[in-house]
């Protein structure tokens, strides 16, 4: 295209035709062989990957008292988490989580864009680990790409099972780990062993399975590129502020082969354009085409272009985590200064100190009062009014008590009928019985009287629980 | 994604619109072509499977290989309730209520089906949940949930009522009484102190209604010295029910309660469930 055809389209809504015929999306056409290179990036991803993921593998044979340190028991509607028993009525907490967990993967990507992606995220992790096993089976991307291409051999069909052998026996285990989190871990393994598990425990096991073997082999960054939604929602949390793996385009350009004793009058950046970045990427995306949904912001392509600087003898950092300000030579504001990232911290902190007010005050004792809708009052022969309750008493210790019934507040002369021998409350789960509080005719004033029931085990006394509720009377006019 | 401005030697349809628009005369992908087949033939094979259509000459219709009918569907489904319910339903053939209630996990059981039978057969006259039906007398039939029981409120006596029904019966006495003695009569009994008046034993009310004016559950006469009323408080409600009596005629007071055994409505369980049931309203 001349020039003077592009002159005279520029502006014009057909440019945005030729915008598109130049961008190349990697849609999965060709299996990405990425380059491993060691570097920084390349180290601390790989303790930030064994961080996450290793616990996920060990944490569920921890034992603690006898029984699994850490149980999502959905079964019995039970977490437990060490001495922590988690019922079904605390789960409150489990959303404050979850708004912890949002904004915190949005703070830290309005600060250093998709860091969950580049360092954290299962997807990365796995191929990560199967590509890793890949380069030592089948050997370096070049001898990856012949090896693809070669015509079938005892070789190749060799080196290809024994791969996908053990990319099978990983997802197998990541299946069975999944698992483990849900149901006692012995009894698991025995039940795989025996081929004795439940149906939903086959279902889950074989859909993990399939299911990493399928995004961590195959699919790989393709789940990234078109999968994952929090690659867009992330993509717009970032900013001018955020810094992200970015290149310096006004000192690498114009690129240029480097040639050797090359001396021309010929401007010529730093970017040599030896590709080295596109070749450890990942993802397949060329990062000198600037910030874009491939890129998961893991630093690999900093390593590669550090690297080639040190040998050219030149800067390190054409490639660097840098802001979008600090590119167009704009001023670099502090972390401090990008409302942004406050708000988000500022729910996060709300957000934990919710959970820290939930888990110290759980209580080991929970109680719920429901009076009785129809009829409101009973008016008994010795023209007293009776109210009807049912108590929903949940016991979160691990023995069974029983309950003394009290009331605070109310009529005077109110009397407690039905609990005059402590009624057994079952640990571990909700019990409910019926308690009846009668009060004389004459005392009862108003037509909806405060009560403040009490419970308090026996047992114990330091276990107990309030719950408010009403005593309702006739009208009185 | 390049060369997309020519037909790249695809054949087209043929027409041409507006100069240069053509359409191409591709093949769909071959997934889609694979889905449509295996639709078509999902389509036969469920034809086949299930009663599908009509056979006008027999007036019936094709069966489906199957042989799954939608009553055989809910006839399963049915069983596994009946199959969950059969442990208790068995125990509760020979137990009396009182064993019944003495079983927790039974009584539990027995008051949930009761409710139901409650709404079914008795919330008529009795209200739902028990509270009771107002209508011009009083109540259409007395409330259950307070303490006040006419034939006793045990579990047994309970029990018979339902089986047996009840019918009190109050003579009229309008015929017997002068209405100023009427009069004093409702006053003392609307004071909650019929034995103040010396007429309420030289009058005989004291042979259904007990010398302390507290009856007597053996002939569910009332309880006159407590807050529950049975027809209307109301002085001129109470020397209503003086003069006119009760199930004695036209323009007595109706307390008609039926015989559920008699009548063959419920089965022996299902009396034992509504005593229970009932019988839980005030413990």
């Amino acid at each position: 295209m001349s020039s003077e055809t592009e002159n005279k389209e520029m502006g014009t809504v057909t440019t945005i035709y030729h915008e598109f015929e130049s961008w190349e999306v990697n849609r999965g056409e060709k299996t990405i062989h990425a380059k491993r290179m060691p570097g920084f990036f390349r180290t601390v991803k790989n303790y930030t990957q064994l961080a996450l993921w290793l616990p996920f593998f060990l944490v569920p044979y921890m034992r603690w008292n006898g029984k699994q340190a850490v149980l999502f028991d959905i079964q019995n509607r039970q977490f437990h988490f060490f001495d922590l028993t988690i019922l079904p009525q605390d789960i409150w907490m489990l959303s404050l989580v979850l708004l912890m967990a949002a904004m915190t993967l949005f703070g830290v990507t309005s600060v250093a864009s998709r860091v969950w992606c580049g360092y954290f995220c299962f997807q990365t992790a796995w191929i990560d680990w199967f590509t890793w096993l890949e380069d030592k089976i089948e050997g370096n991307p070049q001898a990856r790409r012949k090896l693809d291409e070669a015509p079938i051999s005892l070789d190749k069909i060799k080196k290809k099972g024994l791969k996908h052998g053990i990319w099978m026996l990983f997802a197998l285990l990541t299946g069975i780990s999944f698992s483990i989190w849900f149901v006692d871990a012995p009894t698991y393994w025995n039940n795989l062993i025996h081929l004795d598990l439940p149906k939903v425990g086959w279902i889950v096991l074989v859909m993990f399975f399939g299911g990493t073997y399928l995004l961590a082999g195959f699919m790989r960054e393709q789940a990234c590129i078109w999968l994952c939604p929090y690659a867009r929602i992330q993509g717009v949390m970032s900013d001018s502020q955020t810094i992200l793996p970015a290149y310096d385009e006004k000192r690498g350009e114009p690129r240029g082969k480097l040639r050797r004793g090359a001396v021309t009058g010929a401007p010529q950046g730093d970017c040599i354009d030896c590709f080295q970045c596109v070749q450890v990427c990942p993802t397949g995306v060329d990062i000198r085409q600037g910030s874009q949904l491939g890129c998961i912001t893991c630093g690999l392509c900093i390593d590669a272009c550090d690297a080639i600087m040190d040998k050219i003898g030149k800067p390190r950092g054409l490639i660097r985590y840098a802001c979008l300000d600090e590119l167009s030579g704009k001023p670099v504001h502090k972390i401090y200064q990008h409302p942004r990232t406050l708000v988000y911290l500022a729910i996060v902190i709300v957000a934990l100190s919710g959970i820290v007010y939930g888990l110290t005050h759980l209580g080991s004792m929970t109680l719920r009062v429901i009076p009785e809708r129809q009829p409101l009052f009973v008016m008994m022969s010795d023209g007293s009014i009776q109210n009807k309750y049912d108590f929903k008493v949940v016991n979160k210790t691990a023995k069974d008590l029983h309950v003394k019934v009290s009331a605070e507040g109310g009529v005077p002369g109110q009397v407690i009928i039905g609990a005059e021998n402590p009624p057994l409350t079952h640990h571990g789960r909700g019990t409910s019985f019926t308690i009846f509080v009668k009060a004389p005719g004459a005392s009862v004033k108003e037509e909806v009287t405060p009560i403040e029931f009490r419970v308090e085990a026996v047992e114990d006394p330091s276990v107990s629980a309030e719950y408010h509720s009403k005593f309702n009377g006739p009208k009185r006019n | 994604m390049s060369d997309k401005h020519d037909a790249g030697g695809v054949p087209t349809t043929g027409h041409v619109w507006d100069d240069d628009l053509a359409d191409f005369a591709n093949q769909p992908p071959k997934w889609w072509m694979l889905g449509l087949t295996a639709s078509a033939i999902w389509c036969v094979v469920y034809f086949l499977y299930y009663p599908s259509f009509g056979l006008s000459s027999t007036q019936t219709f094709f069966k489906g290989l199957a042989g799954w009918t939608a009553i055989g569907e809910m006839n399963a489904d049915t069983s596994v309730v009946d199959e969950v319910r059969g442990k208790y339903e068995a125990k509760l053939k020979d137990m009396t209520p009182a064993a019944i209630l003495a079983d927790s996990e039974l009584t539990e059981y027995v008051t949930r089906s009761g409710k139901v039978l409650f709404g079914d057969n008795c919330a008529a006259c009795h209200g739902t949940n028990g509270v009771g039906a107002a209508d011009k007398q009083g109540f259409i039939a007395p409330i259950l949930r307070d303490d006040d029981w006419l034939y006793g409120g045990n579990i047994e006596d309970i029990h018979t009522s339902i089986m047996g029904g009840r019918q009190g019966v109050m003579t009229p006495h309008k015929d017997v009484l002068s209405a100023a003695e009427i009069d004093t009569l409702a006053n003392a009994v609307a004071a909650g102190t019929p034995t103040s008046t010396p007429l309420f034993a030289e009058k005989g009310c004291t042979v259904c209604h007990g010398a302390d004016g507290k009856g007597l559950a053996a002939m569910g006469s009332a309880n006159l010295t407590d807050s529950v009323w049975r027809f209307e408080s109301s002085l001129e409600g109470i020397k209503y029910t003086i003069a006119n009596g009760v199930n004695a005629g036209p323009g007595s007071r109706d307390a008609v309660m039926p015989s559920f055994q008699a009548a063959g409505k419920l089965s022996d369980a299902e009396m034992k469930k509504l005593a229970v049931y009932v019988y839980k309203f005030g413990k």
